[in-house]
């Protein structure tokens, strides 16, 4: 056996297939773990990262992202009895976003299931899903394969995403649906396009083969070095902010997942995650469907919210009670300060009594001048929307920009 | 659950049987089917050979319960346990030991040794009495208790405390959970007592006498005393059985025999009856299966229609076999030296040390039969001659081990030499037995799955190892005879107390039917 194909134990972290070209470009040197890869946290300055992604144009390597191939005869029987929404109905050159549980209802983790053709899925998802996966496949006719090191994947999100990707040589861009999927050439390999992403707004996913990840990356780019368009790599932070404003969860963040959960009632199920609208009770059983059936007859006790906090204090980690020092009612998990709301945007995890949000919530906020620490109260809102919603996230062909 | 009324039961092995006893009786309709041509499953009477019969597994009852008897006026139906027979320990030497419930004897063993017997019997009969609450019931959840179950573990801790006193109680829970190879060795000085009771605590099991938790199974096979002696049923363990169908019919059950069930049908989460290999459909509001839990939820029921992870605790439960029933005609009886006809017509056992029964399963461990396997032998045709023509006899014998998971898989000439190693064993203690022998049948766990449908051909239809015994019988999500399928229900020895022909899975699974479809 050659030895480069061992682990090699002094690198702590993998580079993906695009680090050539990232590792140059991240200035700040910001690097963090996402499933073992080494990825940019931010590149240079955290505010032209966001407003790439929200005014121009941003690129990702989305790589990291677990990746599995689910095939075989029993691959749709398997899926729908893995995830709770019925995929039953998913066509061709779909994907569709899906969550999957434990025997007692609480979540495992979330994720994208993409048909790439009759029979043929790809799963993927935040964590590690493997022996999940294995164990659930128990009595069934199919064929799971870890592809997450074997596909290089690119986000290119924000308003001119199409325009940049039309103008890196992908045809037929304009006419593809949020969520549908297409498969092409480019400068003569194969590429797969997805019309999904995490930001809300106009957004491409393109997946190949590693070794065309940097020419797919040097083709993007051209673009930019043509003057054309503006383009910038953006990081783990920018993309924080953006799924926030968005509304989309994130499994081990926002919630513990049920897989790395010890105490009672720190699981957390899709209702209490007011994910309740992918839960399809009237197909055949998946994990958890009998937990959650009880569970839905009972009022709700808890819920993950989207909160918006008054004030320009930031309520990291804040505490959240029924009225100014009233009763504790729970925990902001994540906050950001969105630049283009203007608001401290937060999803925080509160009790429900009786089934219901409290009337009031109000957070307590500390905070530093100048080193010194002080505690102000800040009142809270409750939004059922996502914070932000753009109609360029659905139109199609894309808005012009 | 609303009130049940008609119910199917899988299988009608001995505690398909009582259980099919026990809801007729409550006024339910119940319908048995079994896949094998006759009724009792591991408690049958088999023929081998031209006209030798013999109990097919199970060959000695040890014991069904008493409150079985009783309920189901057993007695009056004609149930005949036969008489009681003790443990012979057979030496090389000769000098046997016969070991009783509550004294052990031979020529040359020490007063200490005897005294310490008595002592050591008492002492864990004692502990098996504490345990009793436990027994007759579901076993307690420990999460979510109903006022049943916290009644049951309130008797528990009672009869723990003041039951077994604090001097016993206190030993009880150093030894509760070791291996039996520790204990003899405090108590024993003699290595053929030391041989038999280990051989007891681990028959039937993957575990040798050093194997962690062989105490408990050693105390749950000692239950059987504690309602009386063992014994060789006249006619084989297929008479109980045919005795506990006899009385299941009276009751108003039907039986249905050389019916297999193809799949348990559920729908939306309950079960609605029963599928036929003929592809006849029969519906029922409940579905008792007496199946062993992989057959049940696995191949009956289909990991898809279970959550995940539990289905994935069914799979990977240990069920694997160690033990090989050979069955031989023989011209006439064996001569043993030092025994006489009625000490051949106790209970054999071939055990002479602790050493020799680890020895016998180190073997196991790395998929071979045992060189020197351990035996238990009996000879049914010296209590009941009408098994084999005059003059002749039948022998059964159980041999450990012979995994279910043979490093090459069991072929032909592998049964050939560890039926050879059997009989040449014997032949050690028996002179000219080889020439005695007309015919031989030998079942390996592969034999036994095959034959009666009990997963790994598994004695007690899993290991009753402490993580999988009580409210973790077979595993914990259907510890209490009911099953995440509404309306299904398990009875048989996957669930608690676990294996032996005693009926009492049967009857608690019963008792929990009713419970539930009372409320």
């Amino acid at each position: 056996m050659a030895t480069d194909s061992l682990h090699n134990f002094e690198q702590v972290l993998a580079p993906t297939p695009f680090h050539p070209r990232i590792e140059k470009l991240c200035r700040v040197k910001n690097w963090t773990s996402w499933n073992g890869y080494q990825t940019a946290r931010v590149y240079d300055t955290l505010a032209s990262e966001y407003f790439a992604i929200r005014s121009s144009c941003s690129i990702m390597d989305l790589t990291p992202m677990e990746k599995y191939r689910i095939t075989g005869p029993d691959a749709l029987k398997f899926l729908n009895r893995l995830v709770v929404r019925d995929i039953s109905k998913l066509r061709v050159n779909r994907v569709t976003y899906v969550l999957w549980c434990n025997d007692d209802g609480k979540v495992l983790d979330d994720g994208t299931i993409f048909c790439l053709k009759e029979g043929e899925y790809r799963l993927c998802s935040q964590h590690h899903q493997l022996d999940w996966l294995m164990i659930s496949a128990l009595g069934m006719d199919v064929t799971i394969v870890e592809e997450t090191h074997d596909v290089a994947a690119l986000s290119v999100q924000g308003p001119t995403a199409c325009s940049i990707l039309t103008e890196t040589g992908i045809e037929g861009l304009a006419a593809l649906k949020p969520f549908q999927i297409m498969h092409t050439r480019l400068n003569g390999f194969d590429l797969t396009v997805s019309r999904t992403g995490y930001t809300g707004d106009l957004g491409y996913e393109l997946w190949t083969d590693p070794d065309n990840a940097l020419p797919l990356w040097d083709a993007i780019f051209a673009v930019k070095e043509h003057g054309l368009y503006d383009l910038r790599p953006i990081g783990l932070d920018a993309l924080e902010m953006v799924r926030i404003e968005a509304g989309f969860i994130m499994p081990g963040d926002d919630f513990n997942t049920a897989e790395t959960t010890i105490r009672a009632d720190h699981d957390r199920s899709p209702f209490e995650l007011g994910m309740g609208w992918v839960v399809s009770f009237d197909k055949s059983y998946f994990t958890g469907k009998r937990a959650l059936l009880k569970e839905q007859a009972e009022p709700i006790k808890r819920r993950l919210v989207k909160l918006a906090v008054e004030g320009n204090k930031s309520p990291t980690d804040s505490f959240l009670y029924d009225a100014k020092g009233g009763r504790r009612i729970g925990t902001i998990k994540r906050n950001i300060w969105s630049p283009i709301i203007k608001a401290n945007l937060t999803t925080a995890d509160i009790e429900y009594t009786r089934g219901k949000a409290p009337k009031e919530i109000w957070a307590e906020i500390y905070y530093q001048k100048e080193l010194e620490w002080r505690a102000t109260w800040a009142k809270c809102r409750i939004s059922d929307k996502p914070f932000w919603q753009h109609p360029r996230r659905s139109a199609t062909p894309p808005l012009p920009h | 659950m609303t009130r049940a009324q008609s119910v199917i039961i899988v299988g009608a092995g001995h505690n398909g049987l009582v259980c099919a006893n026990y809801l007729a009786r409550a006024g339910l309709e119940v319908q048995v089917l079994e896949a094998r041509e006759t009724v009792g499953g591991a408690a049958s009477t088999i023929n081998f050979g031209d006209g030798y019969r013999v109990s097919g597994l199970a060959h000695i009852l040890h014991s069904l319960s008493p409150r079985v008897i009783k309920d189901l006026g057993l007695l009056d139906t004609g149930l005949n346990p036969g008489p009681s027979i003790d443990t012979i320990s057979l030496d090389l030497a000769g000098n046997h030991l016969r070991l009783g419930t509550n004294e052990v004897s031979g020529e040359d063993l020490t007063t200490e040794d005897i005294n310490a017997y008595g002592t050591f019997k008492h002492e864990f009969l004692s502990y098996v009495k504490a345990l009793e609450p436990l027994m007759m019931n579901k076993p307690p959840r420990l999460k979510d208790m109903d006022l049943k179950d916290k009644f049951t573990l309130a008797r528990l801790g009672w009869k723990l405390r003041f039951g077994l006193g604090g001097d016993s109680m206190a030993e009880f829970l150093r030894v509760g959970g070791i291996n039996i190879y520790d204990v003899l060795n405090e108590v024993f000085e003699d290595e053929r007592i030391k041989g038999a009771i280990a051989a007891d605590a681990v028959i039937g099991h993957h575990m040798g006498p050093r194997t962690p938790t062989t105490v408990l199974t050693y105390l749950l096979r000692l239950r059987g005393e504690l309602d009386g002696s063992q014994t060789i049923p006249p006619g084989g363990m297929g008479e109980v059985s045919n005795v506990l169908s006899k009385s299941a019919t009276k009751a108003g059950a039907k039986i249905r025999t050389s019916t297999r069930v193809r799949q348990i049908i559920v729908v939306n989460g309950k079960t609605q009856g029963v599928e036929l290999e003929s592809g006849e459909q029969i519906s029922a509001d409940i579905v008792v299966s007496n199946a062993d839990a992989k057959t049940t939820f696995l191949d009956l029921v289909g990991a898809p229609e279970l959550d995940a992870m539990f289905a994935h605790r069914i799979h990977t439960s240990r069920t694997r076999g160690d033990v090989a029933k050979i069955h031989l005609a023989l011209n006439g009886l064996p001569e043993i030296t030092g025994l006489t006809q009625e000490q051949l017509g106790q209970r054999l056992l071939i055990a002479p040390s602790m050493r020799y029964v680890e020895h016998a399963f180190n073997h196991a461990k790395y998929g071979e039969y045992s060189d020197n396997p351990v035996l238990e032998i009996t000879i049914p045709s010296i209590g009941d001659p009408e098994l084999c023509p005059p003059g002749h006899h039948v022998m059964s014998v159980c041999a450990s081990f012979a995994p279910y998971s043979l490093k090459n898989g069991w072929r032909d000439q592998d049964k050939e030499a560890f039926l050879g190693k059997v009989i040449d064993l014997i032949g050690q203690y028996a002179k000219g037995f080889r020439n005695q022998i007309l015919t031989t049948q030998i079942l390996t766990p592969v034999d036994i799955e095959t034959d009666y449908g009990i997963t790994g051909g598994h004695w007690h239809h899993g290991e009753m190892a402490i993580d999988q015994s009580f409210m973790m019988r077979p595993v914990h999500g259907s510890a209490q005879y009911d099953t995440p399928i509404e309306g299904l229900f398990l009875c048989g020895a996957c669930a608690h107390p676990g294996g032996g022909v005693t009926g009492v899975p049967g009857h608690n699974a019963a008792q929990r039917i009713l419970s539930m479809s009372e409320n």
